[in-house]
This record gives structure tokens, sequence and C-alpha cells, in this order.
């Protein structure tokens, strides 16, 4: 019974959320609508985080590196290909495939915290990379101008920042919808089984590291066509799009939301989002501060998922296992203790 | 005839500590063998080394004449080893059926014959049939987490036979369960198919002596005596095995070690 108004009054909540987005171009103004095309992409670049994170337990800081491949490859190579924006949508998704695929090998047999450091010298490499590589990618001045774009073949360039925010909330539900619907097959099904105990799903005859391999791949698509979204969103990429402080928001969002689910890492990613966003008008100069503060409360208030034990850090992000150990496992009968 | 499993000079260690030492093991195919010895002796080691969770530092192991020695447990499983742990090991956000549908995927259509949804049908069907059998129909949509320990069990022998083992690794079954469900274990466990081989390690002498039709006995790591229940009973080495370090609870069904404490009190 419980279950079900729990369900009834998420689904609830969608609806009202989905909404909302709908209708806020109408309502607020332009400068607003393209600040929330931008948060958009980063919710969408939430929900990899989400993947990763809380389906299956690879915390991690460095989904802005898929994130910023994929932007920068939307921003030129798509330009140079097309200016339909699926096209880029389709190349930025496998930049950032293509990028998380090449990582495959530091992170798919490290867990817990070790993926949090390994992730987060990845996301920095790249940004590093973006700011050194001029040529390419325009340095730290980023690259500006880029041309706008059709959403398909037929249809007018999307010369308005209302038009950019509804393709950008368009391709969000579609790929939203997409995973969600992918997880609900026996995909999700591993996943969640892996999270709770990767020893008994390895005793049963599961290849572990290649379910992971594949999650991140699939994670590092999602963010890279939100690398996308950004450009189409805000006809403008840089290095500062991709910082630290970006990767540590999207955690925060995520853990917010709920790590463990899709649809609440979007939202969660989204609030704090706009949060900062509105924190830098309101209380300028203090809004890192003031994250920074909501990051650590969060991190010892926020109760975990109820089927996960409470203390250490577990209990925040299921992935995170309060041991280096991971899966506590009974002595042996020989007990050495 | 090749022996199912076939442990060839096992040892491990840790630092000083030699937890296993050149230890021999053969089951035959469709074989009950029991491995028994007092705490300590190495035997939940040896299951971690034979399912592959623990990679042996010295020695060799054959599943049906193949060596697998440097086979983890995955690779282990989907060539026919099921492993039911100490303490339960299921997925307990998953529900029961859930539970058992995983533990199915891997071997639950033949490779070769591939069409969208087979696999997951394959393993829905096996699961729907093992939880039957396993008495836990009812509780299907019941989170795993929620389920008793006795449930929990049985649960876990339901995953572990749905995945269609050659060889039953099972660690301590009867551990924590009430008088009832060691009762129902031991009938089910006599009445699996021949097609399985069952290594069981326990500490209830009396379900050893029900179930299985060879012994060994493991002491500081190494095999001391294998035989058939009766030889084992008459033998020397069982008492002596138990007799340093443990005292022994002796009734009319057989004798248990007793509890750390000394405490004959059955679990």
């Amino acid at each position: 019974m419980r279950d079900e108004a729990v369900r009834a009054l998420r689904r609830g909540v969608a609806v009202l959320v989905l909404a909302a987005l709908v209708l806020a171009p109408w309502t607020v103004d332009d400068y607003t609508v393209a600040l929330l095309a931008r948060t958009l992409a980063l919710g969408l670049v939430g929900v990899s985080v989400a993947l990763l994170t809380g389906v299956a337990g690879l915390p991690t800081l460095g989904q802005t590196a898929p994130y910023a491949a994929g932007a920068y490859a939307s921003a030129v190579l798509g330009s140079r290909l097309s200016d339909v924006a699926v096209v880029h949508l389709v190349v930025a998704a496998a930049a950032g495939a293509a990028l998380a695929a090449a990582t495959v090998p530091l992170v798919v047999y490290a867990r817990g915290v070790i993926v949090l450091m390994i992730t987060l010298a990845i996301g920095e490499l790249v940004v590093t990379v973006v700011g050194r590589w001029r040529s390419v990618t325009g340095g730290s001045d980023g690259l500006a101008g880029v041309p706008p774009v059709r959403p398909v073949w037929g249809l007018p360039v999307l010369a308005t920042d209302r038009a950019r925010y509804l393709y950008a909330l368009v391709v969000v539900a579609v790929l939203v919808g997409a995973v969600l619907l992918v997880l609900h097959t026996r995909v999700g099904l591993l996943l969640r089984a892996g999270r709770d105990d990767e020893a008994r799903l390895r005793a049963s005859g599961h290849r572990v590291p290649a379910h992971v391999a594949v999650v991140h791949v699939a994670a590092g698509a999602v963010a890279g066509a939100a690398g996308s979204l950004l450009v189409v969103a805000q006809q403008f990429v840089s290095p500062a799009d991709f910082g630290f402080d970006t990767s540590a928001l999207l955690l925060l969002g995520v853990v917010v939301g709920g790590a463990t689910s899709v649809g609440g890492a979007l939202v969660g990613a989204v609030i704090v989002v706009a949060g900062r966003d509105w924190l830098f008008g309101v209380l300028p100069g203090y809004a890192p501060l003031v994250l920074g503060l909501a990051f650590v409360v969060t991190v010892y208030l926020l109760p975990g998922d109820g089927h996960r034990s409470a203390g250490g850090p577990g209990r925040l992000l299921p992935g995170l296992p309060a041991s280096p150990g991971g899966r506590e496992r009974p002595a042996p009968t020989g007990a050495r203790t | 005839m090749t022996p199912l499993l076939h442990a060839l000079g096992v040892t491990v260690r840790y630092g000083a500590l030699t937890a296993l030492d050149n230890v021999d093991l053969r089951v035959e195919h469709g074989q009950r063998h029991a491995l028994i010895g007092p705490n300590g002796a190495g035997k939940t080691t040896l299951l971690d080394v034979l399912g592959g969770a623990t990679r042996a530092g010295g020695g060799r192991v054959l599943l049906a004449g193949r060596d697998v020695t440097r086979l983890g447990p995955a690779a282990r499983a989907r060539r026919g080893v099921g492993r039911i742990h100490q303490r339960p090991a299921v997925w307990s956000t998953l529900t029961a059926t859930e539970n058992v549908v995983v533990a199915a995927l891997p071997n639950a259509v033949r490779p070769g014959r591939w069409r969208p949804g087979a696999r997951r049908c394959a393993a829905e069907r096996t699961a729907g049939a093992w939880l039957e059998r396993m008495g836990l129909g009812d509780v299907g949509a019941v989170p795993a987490g929620r389920l008793a320990h006795g449930q929990r069990r049985q649960l876990e022998i339901a995953m572990a036979l749905a995945g269609r083992p050659r060889l039953l690794l099972l660690d301590e079954p009867a551990a924590g369960l009430s008088v009832v469900e060691v009762a129902r274990l031991v009938e089910f466990l006599r009445a699996l198919p021949r097609a399985v081989a069952v290594l069981l390690v326990e500490h209830r002498l009396d379900l050893v002596y029900a179930l299985c039709d060879q012994v060994s006995v493991l002491r500081d790591g190494r095999t001391v005596a294998t035989g058939t229940p009766a030889e084992i009973r008459a033998s020397g080495p069982v008492r002596q095995a138990y007799a340093e370090g443990v005292s022994l609870c002796c009734a009319r069904s057989g004798c248990v070690p007793a509890t750390p404490t000394g405490s004959c009190c059955t679990r």
C-alpha cells in the first residue's frame, strides 16, 4: 500500500515538473529561459552521473569529461558536417561514448572512493587538454559564435531562446525516457543486483566487468549528448563549463535527488544548478561558499536508501563501500581474527 | 573415470599462517561429499578456492578434467559450479523472483539460439519453478532483504540451482535454521537429482551422515581422512580432529562440536 502511494506521489510530481518545464518559456524572461536550457543540459549530465553512481554503484566526479568531449565534438565537428541538431547530437554522443570507452580500463576494476579519485583525475585532465589545445578548442577563450542549428531536416533554425529551450527539453525527455525503458529490462535488474552484492553476481556466473564497462560507455554517451545541448543552448563553449565545481554540483544534485532514481537525479541536478545561478545574483561572490556548506550538510544529514545499513559514507552514496573490502563477508570458519 | 572435481595439492597461505596445506580432494559425478573438521581447519577456505573466490598459492583445481585453477568465480559458475554461502548472499533490493531470474540468466539458454527476450523468458520460467519447489511461491514479489533468515537460505539454494550447476558447494546450509527448516533442507538435498554433485561443509555430523556417501576430514589445513560415513565414524581421526581445541557434544543423533564458549546448546 505504502509503496503504491509513494509511486503515485512520484508520478504526480513527475507530471507537475514536466508541465512546469513545458510552460516555463511562456512565463519567464528570455534570459531565464536560456539559463534553464543550459540547466537542462546539466540535468542530463546529472542523469549520467546517477546511472554510474546510483544504478551501477560507481560514484563519479568525471562525467564532465564526456560532457566536454560531446560539447566540443558538437561545436567543432558537428558544425562542419551539418546544421542539423540531431546530427550534432549523434556526433556528441559518439564522442562521449568514445572517451568513456577509452577510460573503461581505468574504472572497471576499481570501486568506491578509488573510482571517485580516478574519475576526478580524468575530468581534470580533459579540461586541461581542452584549455591547451588552442587550434581546435580555442583554448581558455572557448569557441564563440557557434552557428545556430535546425532540430531536424526541413524545420526552421532555432533562432530564439524559447525554441532552443524547447529543443533541449524534447531531447532530455526522449533520452531520459530511453534510459528509464532500458533500466526496466534485465539490464536494470543486473545493475541493481551488482549494486547490492557484486561478489554474488560473479558467483552466479555474470561478467561483472563487462556490465560496468557497458554502463560506463552508455553514461558517456548520455553526457556527450548533453554536451551538444549545451552548445545549442548557449552557442558558445569554453573550459569554464566543465570545471571541478560542475562535477561536484552534479554529484550533489544527484545525491539530493536520490542517487538510485534517474528522474530524481535530473530534478536534483536542475535544482542545485538553478540554485547556484540564483545565488550568483543574490549573494555575489558567496555562491560557492553556500553550495559548499550545502554539500557538507547534505553529506551528514541526508538519510540513505531505506534498504541500506546506516552509518558511514555508504548511506549517502550506495556505491561507496564503508570499507575498502567492499561487501561484508563472514569470517571464514577458520577465523583468523 | 575423470572425477567431476579434482583438487591437487591446494595450498593457501596468509602470511605466516598456512590455511590449506597441500590438500587433495576428489568429488565424483553425482556424489554427496562432506567436508568436516573443527573450526579453523580451512573448510571455508577450501570452498573459496574451489569456487574461485580465493586464488590458491599452489596446486591445481580440475573441473571434469579441465584445469580451472586460473579462472575466477564467474567463469567457474558458467562451467557449472554453484555456491551457497555461510551467510545467505542474496540481492536484498531485488524481489525473490528477480533474485532467481538474475541467478538463472547466465545459463538460461543454450548458446547459439539467440532471439530477443529468450534468455529472460527462460530464466523467468526456471525461477518460478524453483521458487515453488523451495516453498517460496507466495513470497516471489517480496524484496529479498525483507525475508526471514530461513527463507533467504531457501532462496539462495533456489538461486544456485537455477544456474544449472553440476557441482553445488554448500557452506553450512543448516546454520541458523529452525529444526523444521533443517528437516526440510535435508529432505530437499536428498531429493536433488544425481546430475548435481554436492560438496557440503557442515558441523552437524547427523546431517553429514544422513546425506553424504563420502566424507573428508580436514584439520589444520590438511585432509586427515577420507572415506564412507561408516568408515569415518569408526576411525579415530574425526574424534581426534575435534578433540583438540573443541569439545564435542554427543547425542543419539551424532556428535557436534561445542560452541566456542564450550556450550552444548544446539543452534
